[in-house]
């Protein structure tokens, strides 16, 4: 369905006219820095990882926001970042996007139904009176009568219903690759259950694949059918969920776990130290080792591959035992 | 007893009408103590902190009941009284760190601006403490010299504690303090307020997130539609909730080690210038019966207080 290959979005670092005179070199930010991975239809593949560690980033070069600095993206055995301007905006409608924040998703001066007429016009997939008949619908399906909701404003919603709103727009296309960034993270935890369930019955009607990027590992496990862990722009472990929750390999997975609020009283702890590295400067070897409690000379040096088939992680010395 | 709240209400008179957001509210924190309030947003948890720290402003006033604080009955106090024991005594962190830092300031100077105010100290004291201040948060002791947006926001979050903490507070409020943070931040600062708890003093954390409340507080209150409805001991609450509410919100959030069903809860919590009658809680209760149409009584049930009509 998906596969991204080798994926890099690196930023230039903004500087004044006389820092670029003294350094010749140029800096660059690497959110993104060698990303691959691969997507069933109807998969949900849970993105996890800090602030920072490039996750929306990686997002945003899928639907086409961004334009990567290398790596290929192919959708359906077709590479798209090649891909002429035209045709590129007719594979949009089937990779959509849903946004964290549901305050600044919408347009403020627009009515609710407007925003998914305007979504099935833009597309070319119906107008005027057919159009508003699918918003309506849509709406109902999505918790907010139509009746009621089409001609609301989105000051007058509240951040669960706007969320619904950002959901429906982006399902009234029937998209067949959502990138989810972390859509209930801005919205109250009573409201989360009801959004995920949400998102996941469009998965099981449309069969559609799911990157859902969170930082929360208590919602991966209910809605990813596998994990990847992210830090500093590459991948560091994947795996089936319950797998990496319950036996990771990766130092950084198990610190990320650690560090999760839970009911249940923690056995063991890994940790993890200091701040998240600078990405304009990533240290050497394993990227992961000035913050790791097991880094050995080795870490310093050679840098690990991500390696394994169903349960990959890129580690010189994985963790024995599980949690 | 460090801090008693005894039957407190706070009003705001809108245009709309009087919105009662915090309702006849009763609780107390002990010395060392470590409380979480939690309930979803809109349920007065905020409102209840800023009372304790007399910010309740126009069109806001607190209409009813009493708050000692260290043997001082807060609300008697005049204003010039109430600034001095506010840092000094009970020190708070509040929701949104950008409103709250000036962004043409120095981070030092903002903080050793603070100790200034209430101690008799040289600036070069002052910014020598700001230095620990920030080194006791986790942060480097250069970061005096940083301005607020070369932050992180986890980064300013601890520049906001330290703050809060620079004049040695008996009571540190902590309003929804990681809440756009990611977990390990989020868990650096709470093992930060956890030392404060080590040293001796009380810690108030506001938060929406119920494990979190579980994993770190002594007790927990549950807030909803102003009311407290349920308060004790924070592990007995967690495994045993009693209160329909408590149960609710429980359920409804996922816990990354455990299978669970989790079930979303029905509806919203109510606009409280018109609240359901009887139990707020009614609309959305599914034990509700005949009775909870009348307001439910505050109960003790094994050390618990709660507030409905299953234990009335
Ligand atoms: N347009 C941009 N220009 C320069 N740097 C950028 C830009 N967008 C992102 N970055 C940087 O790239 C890195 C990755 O950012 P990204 O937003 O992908 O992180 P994230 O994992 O989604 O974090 P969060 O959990 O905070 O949302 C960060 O260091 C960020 O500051
Ligand atoms: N300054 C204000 N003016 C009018 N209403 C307010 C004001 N501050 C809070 N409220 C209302 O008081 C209630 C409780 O709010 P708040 O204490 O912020 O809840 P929480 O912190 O639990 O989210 C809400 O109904 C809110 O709209
Ligand atoms: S390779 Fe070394 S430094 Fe990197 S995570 Fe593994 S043990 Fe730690
Ligand atoms: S008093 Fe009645 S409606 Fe209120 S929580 Fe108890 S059972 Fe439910
Ligand atoms: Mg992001
Ligand atoms: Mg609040």
């Amino acid at each position: 369905m998906l596969r991204v290959e080798n994926l890099k979005k690196y930023f230039p670092v903004q500087k004044s006219a006389l820092e670029v005179l003294l350094s010749r070199r140029r800096d660059f930010i690497r959110a993104v820095d060698g990303v691959s991975f691969e997507m069933k239809r109807g998969e949900v593949l849970s993105l996890v990882g800090e602030s920072g560690c490039g996750k929306t980033t990686t997002g945003r070069i899928i639907v086409g926001l961004e334009r990567p600095t290398g790596g290929k993206i192919y959708f359906k055995d077709k590479e798209i970042t090649s891909l002429r301007e035209e045709e590129q905006r007719k594979m949009r409608r089937y990779i959509q996007m849903v946004f964290q924040d549901p305050y600044a998703s919408l347009n403020p001066r627009m009515k609710i139904g407007e925003h998914l007429v305007e979504s099935l016009t833009i597309h070319g997939i119906a107008e005027n009176e057919e159009a508003k008949e699918m918003a309506m619908s849509m709406l109902d399906r999505v918790g907010l009568p139509g009746e009621q909701f089409f001609t609301r404003m989105p000051y007058q919603l509240s951040g669960g219903q706007r969320q619904r709103v950002a959901i429906a727009r982006a399902m009234i296309l029937k998209p067949e690759f959502v990138v989810a960034d972390e859509p209930v993270s801005m919205i109250d935890v009573s409201l989360r259950a009801a959004i995920l369930d949400l998102l996941l019955s469009f998965r099981d009607e449309y069969n559609l694949s799911m990157l859902f990027i969170t930082h929360d590992l208590s919602v991966a496990r209910i809605v990813g059918d596998r994990i990847a862990v992210m830090y500093l722009g590459k991948i560091m472990e994947m795996g089936k969920t319950k797998e990496v929750i319950h036996e990771p390999k990766h130092p950084y997975t198990a610190a990320l776990l650690s560090s999760v609020p839970s009911f249940v009283k923690k056995e063991r702890k890994v940790e993890i130290i200091g701040d998240i590295a600078n990405p304009i400067d990533i240290p050497s070897g394993c990227r992961y080792h000035p913050r790791c409690p097991f880094a050995r000379e080795k870490c310093k040096k050679e840098e690990p591959e991500l390696e394994g088939e169903e349960h990959s992680f890129a580690c010189h010395f994985p963790l024995e035992g599980g949690f | 007893m460090l801090l008693e709240i005894e039957k407190l209400t706070t009003v705001f008179r809108t245009r709309r009408g009087v919105v009662r957001a915090v309702d006849n509210v009763t609780m107390s924190i002990n010395k060392g103590e470590f409380v979480s309030i939690v309930g979803e947003s809109g349920c007065g948890k905020s409102t209840l902190a800023h009372s304790v720290m007399r910010l309740i402003d126009p069109p806001g006033e607190i209409s009813g009941g009493k708050i000692t604080f260290d043997g001082v009955d807060l609300l008697s106090l005049s204003d010039e009284e109430m600034r001095k024991i506010r840092g000094s005594k009970i020190g708070m962190v509040f929701q949104n760190p950008m409103t709250s830092l000036d962004p043409l300031e120095k981070v030092g100077d903002q903080i050793s601006e603070t100790i200034m105010e209430h101690m008799d100290v040289t600036k070069k004291e002052a910014w020598q403490m700001a230095r620990e201040m920030l080194e006791k948060v986790g942060l480097q002791p250069e970061r005096v010299d940083s301005y607020p947006h070369q932050l992180s926001g986890g980064q300013r979050q601890r520049v906001m504690i330290a703050m809060a903490i620079s004049l040695n507070p008996k009571l540190l409020i902590a309003d929804e303090p990681t809440t756009a943070l990611d977990v390990i931040v989020q868990e650096k600062i709470m093992d930060f307020l956890e030392d404060m708890k080590r040293e001796g003093r009380a810690v108030m954390l506001i938060t929406h997130d119920f494990a979190l409340a579980a994993e770190r507080s002594d007790r927990i209150a549950v807030m909803y539609a102003g009311w407290l409805v349920e308060m004790g001991d924070a592990e007995t609450l967690t495994n045993d909730p009693l209160h329909p509410y408590t149960k609710g919100l429980i359920q409804s959030v996922p816990d990354v080690w455990m299978d669970k069903d989790i079930k979303p809860l029905p509806g919203f919590p109510p606009d409280l210038i018109n609240p359901p009658e009887g139990c707020r809680f009614r609309p959305r209760c599914s034990n509700a019966s005949e009775m909870c149409m009348k307001e439910p009584p505050e109960v003790e049930v094994d050390g618990r207080v709660v507030k409905c009509w299953l234990y009335g």
